[in-house]
């Protein structure tokens, strides 16, 4: 293949990367945003995410679109659940403190990632896609699954977009990101806020799971590696900014599908992370975002 | 008057280790040596976070510098385990002033996130050059290179009476330093800026460089458990640089109790045998670790030597 279609396909790759990062990351931005909180976990509900997907397609006979269907409205309602019940039982008795929430996630991590190892074993196993048509392009033949993820991920970020700025619970939402007192003082049931927030970051990350599971299969280790990309797009873009996340989670998905296309990837791995490592050092804020208060 | 007490204890605990060698049967001679090393990973790690208060998610870094920094030389150098044992310390002392440059220009969840993201990277590096390092699968030094020399007398390192001496020698030390660390003026600045760092500056102390200072100790120490870890158990491999190995001397100074000197040793030596036991009955022994880190961080945050201190102990260092 010449390099201009070459790097076409990559920059491909890097887009349906970047979908799947986007949703993932604004989970992780939207909990941090509004509660202060790091879910060390999000991984980990990813993680869970596919894995029920595959349990939910599995339950279906016939074609296969039906068994996805259901997994794109299970996976993300159970996911959420969970989060939900952690976030009551453990995060608010810790009354949000940022280094015991840490270690709270952190126990959070290992106790999904074994259950799943129990119960769901250590194969990867794949979740066949809702459709099979190929979009055939003058130099190759590109899936049009993937090119839909692009698309249903577009949509869902601009819902999200919307809820948060345009309507009532986003205004309270907001609110509450802004200043947790005020908001309290106004009758905003800050309580209530969390635990939806919580919830609602995990169903991000558990659809964006649902979303890449036909492409890249159901593992119980595969929630670290997002888990990190996550963390990156979260940083440069700013730390609970929209519209940073979703300009970092491009950037970094289309330089990753770039640059493991041509480089080697744990040299990419290890370039990248050194980076953001070094932008957070020298501009804690990221590169979008405003001073933390 | 409680200064004796202070001497007694550490002293006690020392000469207990060294009679229990003598008692217990092969396993857990074994184990006890493993835990001491252990021990003082963690006790390095406690330097940081319970004295200092900065939670740092990157330690594996520390020990893996060790680990390596011993380990490599060893095997493709043929250096005596002398000589690799200070280059273990020292790479993993160098490593830490520049992470410590580097990551105390961040405060809070961005140096938690920002040490765990140079221990990534290190651990990505172990793989980039798995030519010298075989990753995952690691290095097993040989029997013949791990001999300690002193002038004519020759220790075998394999040997499980040297090998827990050994330990106990390392752990000994390092508690004591670490005791006299402290109850020293340093130690009272480092708690000072983990209770209140602006009033600690106002009052005309350096806090980068105190804190940097702290940084550069914790992980010289965690570079001498590494590096004493690679000579005594001759396995050297990427697993110790993976993010686990920065959660669990979390988990075990969180157990132990925070800024205790004693915590670290209580807090490894119970996880170690929960592990262990538990690994009898199930192979899930990550949910025994992130049950425990939960209910730790709910009911118990400050460790069990912490609890005793606030309740009974309060003389407790």
């Amino acid at each position: 293949m010449a390099f201009g279609p070459h790097l076409l396909l990559a920059a491909l790759e890097g887009l349906v990367t970047s979908a799947v990062l986007a949703l993932m990351a604004l989970g992780l931005s939207l909990v941090f945003g509004v509660m202060r909180v790091v879910n060390v976990a999000h991984g980990e509900f990813f993680m869970l995410g596919a894995v029920l997907a595959w349990w939910a397609s599995s339950l279906v006979t016939g074609h296969p679109a039906l068994g996805f269907l259901l997994a794109l409205v299970v996976s993300p309602l159970v996911v959420g659940a969970i989060a939900l019940l952690a976030e009551r039982l453990v995060l608010r008795r810790l009354d949000y403190n940022p280094e015991a929430t840490i270690v709270a996630t952190i126990g959070l991590l290992y106790i999904i990632q074994q259950l799943a190892l129990t119960f769901y074993g250590p194969d990867a196993r794949p979740v066949q896609a809702p459709f099979s048509y190929r979009v055939l392009f003058p130099w190759f033949g590109y899936s049009g699954y993937k090119l839909s993820i692009i698309a249903v991920s577009a949509l869902l970020l601009t819902a999200t977009w919307f809820v948060l700025t345009r309507t009532r619970l986003g205004l309270v939402m907001r609110a509450t990101q802004y200043d947790r007192e005020i908001a309290q003082a106004f009758g905003i049931p800050v309580g209530k806020v969390y635990a939806g927030v919580f919830a609602l970051g995990a169903m991000l990350a558990a659809l964006a799971a649902v979303l890449i599971v036909p492409i890249s299969q159901a593992h119980y280790l595969m929630g670290l590696d997002p888990l990190l990309l996550s963390f990156i797009v979260v940083i440069i873009g700013g730390l609970g900014s929209l519209r940073g996340t979703v300009v970092a989670a491009v950037l970094i998905g289309l330089s990753d599908g770039i640059i493991s296309a041509f480089f080697q990837p744990t040299l990419a791995k290890i370039i990248a992370t050194l980076l953001v490592a070094l932008v957070l050092v020298f501009r804690p804020t990221g590169l979008f975002g405003t001073a933390v208060r | 008057m409680s200064d004796k007490r202070i001497v007694a204890l550490h002293a006690g605990v020392i000469l207990l280790l060294f009679l229990l060698q003598f008692v217990l049967p092969d396993y857990h001679h074994g184990v006890l040596a493993r835990v001491m090393v252990l021990a003082v990973f963690a006790m390095g790690y406690n330097i940081l976070f319970g004295y200092a208060g900065l939670l740092s998610l990157g330690h594996a870094m520390f020990f893996s510098a060790g680990l390596y920094g011993a380990g490599l030389p060893l095997y493709h150098l043929d250096w005596g385990t002398a000589a690799a044992f200070t280059s273990g310390i020292a790479a993993g002392a160098a490593l830490a002033l520049v992470i410590g440059l580097l990551a105390l220009r961040t405060t809070g969840v961005a140096f938690m996130i920002v040490t765990m993201m140079f221990a990534q990277v290190l651990y990505l590096t172990t793989f980039y050059f798995g030519s010298w390092t075989r990753g995952d699968e690691g290095l097993v030094l040989p029997q013949q290179q791990r001999v300690l020399s002193l002038g004519t007398m020759h220790f075998d390192l394999t040997d499980p009476t040297v090998r827990y001496f050994t330990a106990l020698l390392l752990f000994s030390i390092v508690l004591l330093a670490l005791l006299m660390v402290v109850r020293a003026p340093i130690g009272r600045v480092l708690v000072a800026i983990r209770e209140n760092e602006e009033r600690t500056r106002m009052l005309g102390y350096d806090t980068f460089a105190n804190k940097l200072i702290a940084v550069v100790v914790s992980g010289g120490v965690c570079a001498a458990a590494g590096a004493t870890y690679a000579l005594l158990f001759g396995y050297v491999g990427a697993t110790f640089a993976s993010v686990q190995y920065s959660i669990l001397p979390l988990l075990w100074v969180l157990l132990g109790g925070a800024a205790t000197t004693l915590g670290p040793l209580v807090g490894t030596l119970f996880m170690y045998y929960v592990v262990d036991i538990t690994s009898g009955f199930t192979t899930a022994w990550l949910l025994v670790v992130g049950v425990a880190l939960i209910l730790l961080v709910l009911f118990f945050p400050k460790g069990i030597l912490g609890t005793m201190r606030e309740k009974w102990l309060p003389w407790l260092p």
